[in-house]
């Protein structure tokens, strides 16, 4: 009749333990009494960096540094911009350029000018105010399957208006500009090539020679896309970045050692993403904030970049490695959009857009 | 002995009513601080923006809005009934058959419930996606070279996912509950010569009904919210008001409407509550409960063993083939068999600053669902008793407070706790507290149509006969509620476990929990991160149904009276 008493030792030890496995973990990044500061960096999901640099900037600068993550690009700025009055953390990456007119405007970031800015290009330096730093730079671009495109004997497009050619109807998956990044920029790129008044009538033509569109990228790319799917999906072209062939190497289980993907280079079609970081402003430790934003500038960071997160160095004096020279392409003709009027023109554009490719 | 005098008696008694008093405000505090909180602070940041109000009056007039509601109501209801139908029989096989393998096999349905959305989305698209395995079957059985099935980005593969999450809600609270009902009632009306379909429609259902309208109700609750299926699954094309809060918020952060929608979800959620505490009061009776080992019984003939087996092959064939499916790729490298992919999460070759072992994500993992078990149990067990009592301002209040957190936006919440949280945003215990917020209304109405059931005369009878409150409660009530506790445990825990939190929380990679290692590897291209995601959900799979099982073992002593 009795609640038996060794279950109930049980459950009085499981909440003991419960207790104490939290708050110990809660209280990890402090430890002892002679500890480092503590440098708080908050990013999108998507930042990564090898251990070894990040080690070097905390000896050099005697700091501890403790990385949050906020959501994808658009939620982490937000949420960036909501706490601007009590900030969650002292440094800020992952604003890129179709957010970077809403970052600079919320007066959530405090201006600085790094001495290494020398070194990046004139052109990559979007932000007049210095609110905000460019740390990295990629291009969303079309992806194929090389082996596909050869097996059915189908020239690679080479002009953005054949993919509405009935050749290459049902070829291609694109994730959707409203809660994608490079599906935005994809959007915008059809906008720069055929201009306001024609990129409906494009995307209405993409539609009849069914262009299949899903929610992230993450879902064209591994559920769809031939190469990603393992040859469980069926669209042999992607939109994806022009550095997404190295990846396919680097993740390889097979050992290849060139990439089942290449890019299309199709002129005109590439978008430019710029990554920027910023110090925030009431940041607690805004010294070594600027200090991490030099060092996120300087050659030991940059040149992790690439195959940490797939993407180019800002800073020209960083080398790249041999798979980016290889089969990452940096344009010479990227779409290069005005960061206030993607700013100002975005919902008008999503909601043209999904009026016309969702309805 | 001293004798007792009526003073003597009057004293502890009105000790015991301030203390009583102060565990029903656990709850309420609780509620208070971490929901209520955090969510009018960021209504009142939304609605102080300058031109909010004509913006939300635009919106008010724009007929899309009306059709965004429509939708989400309508696939929700719709989803809802479906599963419970779904369920039903399982529940019926597992209330009434004891049979070898049932708490595995209980443990193995509710792992769909933790699984993370992305994950259930790739391994439906790998079942009856275009290149999927029912459809390439399908070509090669008719010779066609079209796939036939076309499921993808349809209204049909959200209900069946709505179905494929939410059917262990019905199995296992309403066979919970249908498995402590007394069985003389059915025994006697079939001896009277009542049919078992007039059996099961006169005497079981309304019997069943608290239960089926609490199972409903939190399903209900779900799928109005739901944003991960709709979008993965559904497409671009399908939009619920949830969709719709995370694009304004996100996309546009356009706050006033994001604000604006989540009121009227929460709005409606509530009207269902009204509606569902009136049918509820009406359906609820005291009942002369069973222990669930009483009732249960092996199958007696091969027509009802028949019966248990195909109810279990159908629906275990159903919830089981996506979690093989996936199961199996993991274990499938090009094409030959490996275990590549689970090498490949304890090896970090970039030497990343994120990389955390398996091991450990697992640990994290099991810490928060721990830490949630413990949060949300007591809070909801003390839920559950106060709503069992005559209505009073106090469970007035606390009824559709304790229900709220599931209609609520997750966006805009996650908003809520970044203006209103402070120092607490960034602490690992804000986890298992956003984790408890989500599992209590499911612990509590596991618990509730169990505690409204129990018999009041065996607490006054041993009341009388001089037995203390926790006497009473440990005697009594806990051997009548140890079943549905447990329940509610594995739901607490299960909830936990597959809670990935982005949109509610701030993450630290440095301690990452399992759904966040899955996500993570689903961020860059390559074939081995694909990899490491299937593989980190197998293990998520494997160690759900382990803790499922062990909750299950946790038997009270002596459950037989």
């Amino acid at each position: 009749m009795m609640v038996n008493k060794r279950c109930l030792a049980v459950v009085i030890a499981l909440v003991v333990a419960a207790v104490t496995l939290v708050g110990c973990t809660a209280q990890s990044p402090v430890a002892g009494p002679a500890a480092p500061v503590t440098l708080v960096v908050a990013s999108h999901d998507s930042f990564a960096a090898s251990e070894a640099v990040i080690a070097q900037f905390e000896q050099e600068h005697n700091v501890k540094v403790q990385f949050l993550t906020l959501g994808d690009a658009g939620a982490a700025l937000n949420k960036i911009i909501l706490s601007k009055d009590a900030p969650v953390a002292d440094l800020f990456y992952g604003v890129d350029n179709t957010f970077l007119s809403r970052a600079v405007t919320s007066g959530a970031f405090e201006p600085y000018t790094p001495t290494q800015l020398s070194a990046v290009a004139a052109d990559l330096q979007l932000d007049a105010s210095h609110s905000l730093t460019p740390i990295d730079y990629g291009f969303v671009n079309l992806n194929a399957d090389a082996a596909w495109f050869k097996s059915h004997n189908v020239p690679l497009p080479t002009q953005l208006e054949d993919l509405i050619k009935p050749e290459y109807k049902g070829l291609l998956v694109a994730p959707n500009p409203a809660t994608s990044s490079p599906g935005l920029a994809f959007l915008l790129t059809t906008i720069s090539y055929f201009g306001e008044d024609g990129y409906l009538d494009y995307w209405r033509a993409l539609r009849a020679n069914d262009l299949l569109i899903t929610d992230g990228w993450s879902e064209a790319y591994f559920d769809h896309f031939t190469v990603g799917s393992g040859g469980k999906g069926d669209r042999p072209l992607v939109v994806s970045y022009t550095t997404s062939p190295p990846a396919d190497v680097v993740y390889a289980t097979d050992g290849r050692t060139a990439p089942a993907s290449i890019n299309v280079a199709i002129p005109g079609s590439a978008f430019r993403q710029v990554e920027f970081a910023g110090v925030l402003k009431g940041a607690r430790q805004p010294e070594l904030a600027r200090k991490l934003i030099d060092f996120m500038l300087g050659r030991e960071f940059q040149e992790d970049i690439p195959l940490q997160m797939f993407v180019f160095p800002v800073n020209q004096e960083a080398q790249l490695p041999e798979l980016f020279t290889a089969y990452a392409q940096a344009p010479a003709d990227p779409v290069i959009f005005d960061a206030s009027a993607i700013d100002q023109n975005r919902e008008r554009w999503l909601k043209a857009w999904s009026d016309v490719v969702l309805r | 002995m001293v004798p007792r005098t009526g003073r003597r008696v009057a004293r502890p008694h009105r000790v015991r009513r301030g203390l009583l008093t102060l565990l029903y405000l656990a709850p309420l505090l609780f509620l208070a601080l971490f929901y209520v909180y955090p969510l009018l602070a960021i209504f009142q940041a939304s609605f102080s923006q300058p031109g909010a109000f004509t913006a939300i009056f635009a919106a008010i007039l724009d007929p899309a809005l009306l059709q965004l509601v429509w939708f989400t109501a309508w696939q929700a209801a719709v989803s809802t009934v479906v599963t419970v139908l779904a369920g039903l029989p399982l529940a019926y096989v597992f209330a009434t058959y004891d049979f070898r393998g049932k708490s595995l096999l209980n443990a193995l349905l509710t792992i769909p419930f933790v699984m993370p959305t992305v994950v259930v989305a790739t391994a439906f698209l790998a079942l009856l996606g275009r290149g999927g395995l029912v459809n390439e079957t399908l070509q090669r059985v008719f010779g066609v070279s079209a796939p036939q099935l076309h499921a993808e980005q349809t209204l049909w593969i959200i209900l069946l996912a709505h179905v494929f999450f939410n059917v262990a809600v019905v199995i296992r609270t309403v066979g919970g509950f249908w498995s402590n009902l007394n069985p003389h009632l059915r025994e006697a009306a079939g001896m009277l010569g009542a049919p078992p379909a007039r059996v099961f429609r006169e005497i079981t259902l309304p019997l069943l009904a608290p239960s089926l309208l609490s199972a409903s109700l939190l399903i209900f609750l779900f799928t109005f919210t739901s944003f991960g299926v709709i979008l993965l699954l559904g497409g671009p094309g399908f939009a619920t008001i949830e969709v719709e809060i995370y694009r304004q918020a996100v996309n546009y952060f356009n706050l006033p409407i994001a604000a604006f929608l989540s009121v009227l979800q929460l709005l409606i959620t509530f009207g269902v509550m009204i509606a569902y505490t009136r049918a509820q009061a009406q359906t609820s009776r005291t009942l002369r409960q069973q222990s669930a080992k009483r009732t249960a019984r092996r199958p007696a003939n091969w027509r009802q063993a028949l019966v248990v087996a195909v109810c279990i092959l159908l629906t275990v064939g159903a919830l089981l083939a996506p979690l093989l499916a996936l199961a199996w790729s993991s274990i499938r490298v090009d094409g030959a068999f490996s275990l590549r992919y689970y090498q490949a999460l304890a090896e970090n070759p970039r030497q990343s600053a994120f990389f955390v072992p398996p091991v450990t994500a697992i640990r994290n993992s099991l810490m928060f669902a721990l830490a949630t078990l413990v949060l949300s149990l007591p809070m909801g067990m003390i839920g559950a008793y106060m709503l069992a009592q005559p209505r009073t301002w106090l469970t007035a209040l606390l009824e559709p407070l304790l229900l709220l957190p599931l209609g609520t936006s997750a966006v805009t919440l996650g908003f809520g706790y970044i203006i209103a949280m402070g120092e607490l945003r960034t602490s690992l215990w804000l986890v298992p507290i956003a984790h408890t917020l989500i599992a209590l209304p499911f612990v509590v109405r596991t618990l509730l149509p169990s505690v409204r059931a129990l018999d009041k005369r065996l607490r006054e009878a041993a009341a009388m006969l001089g037995a203390s409150p926790a006497r009473i409660w440990r005697s009594v009530d806990a051997p009548l509620l140890w079943r549905p506790l447990l329940i509610a445990a594995a739901f607490a825990f299960a909830i936990s476990l597959g809670e990935f939190g982005a949109t509610l929380l701030i993450a630290r990679p440095d301690t990452p929990t399992m759904p966040m290692i899955i996500y993570r590897a689903l961020g860059q291209p390559g074939a081995l991160n694909y990899g490491q995601a299937l593989a980190m959900s197998t293990v998520l799979m494997t160690v759900t149904g382990v803790a499922l099982v062990l909750i299950e073992q946790f038997r009270l002593g002596d459950t037989e009276f």
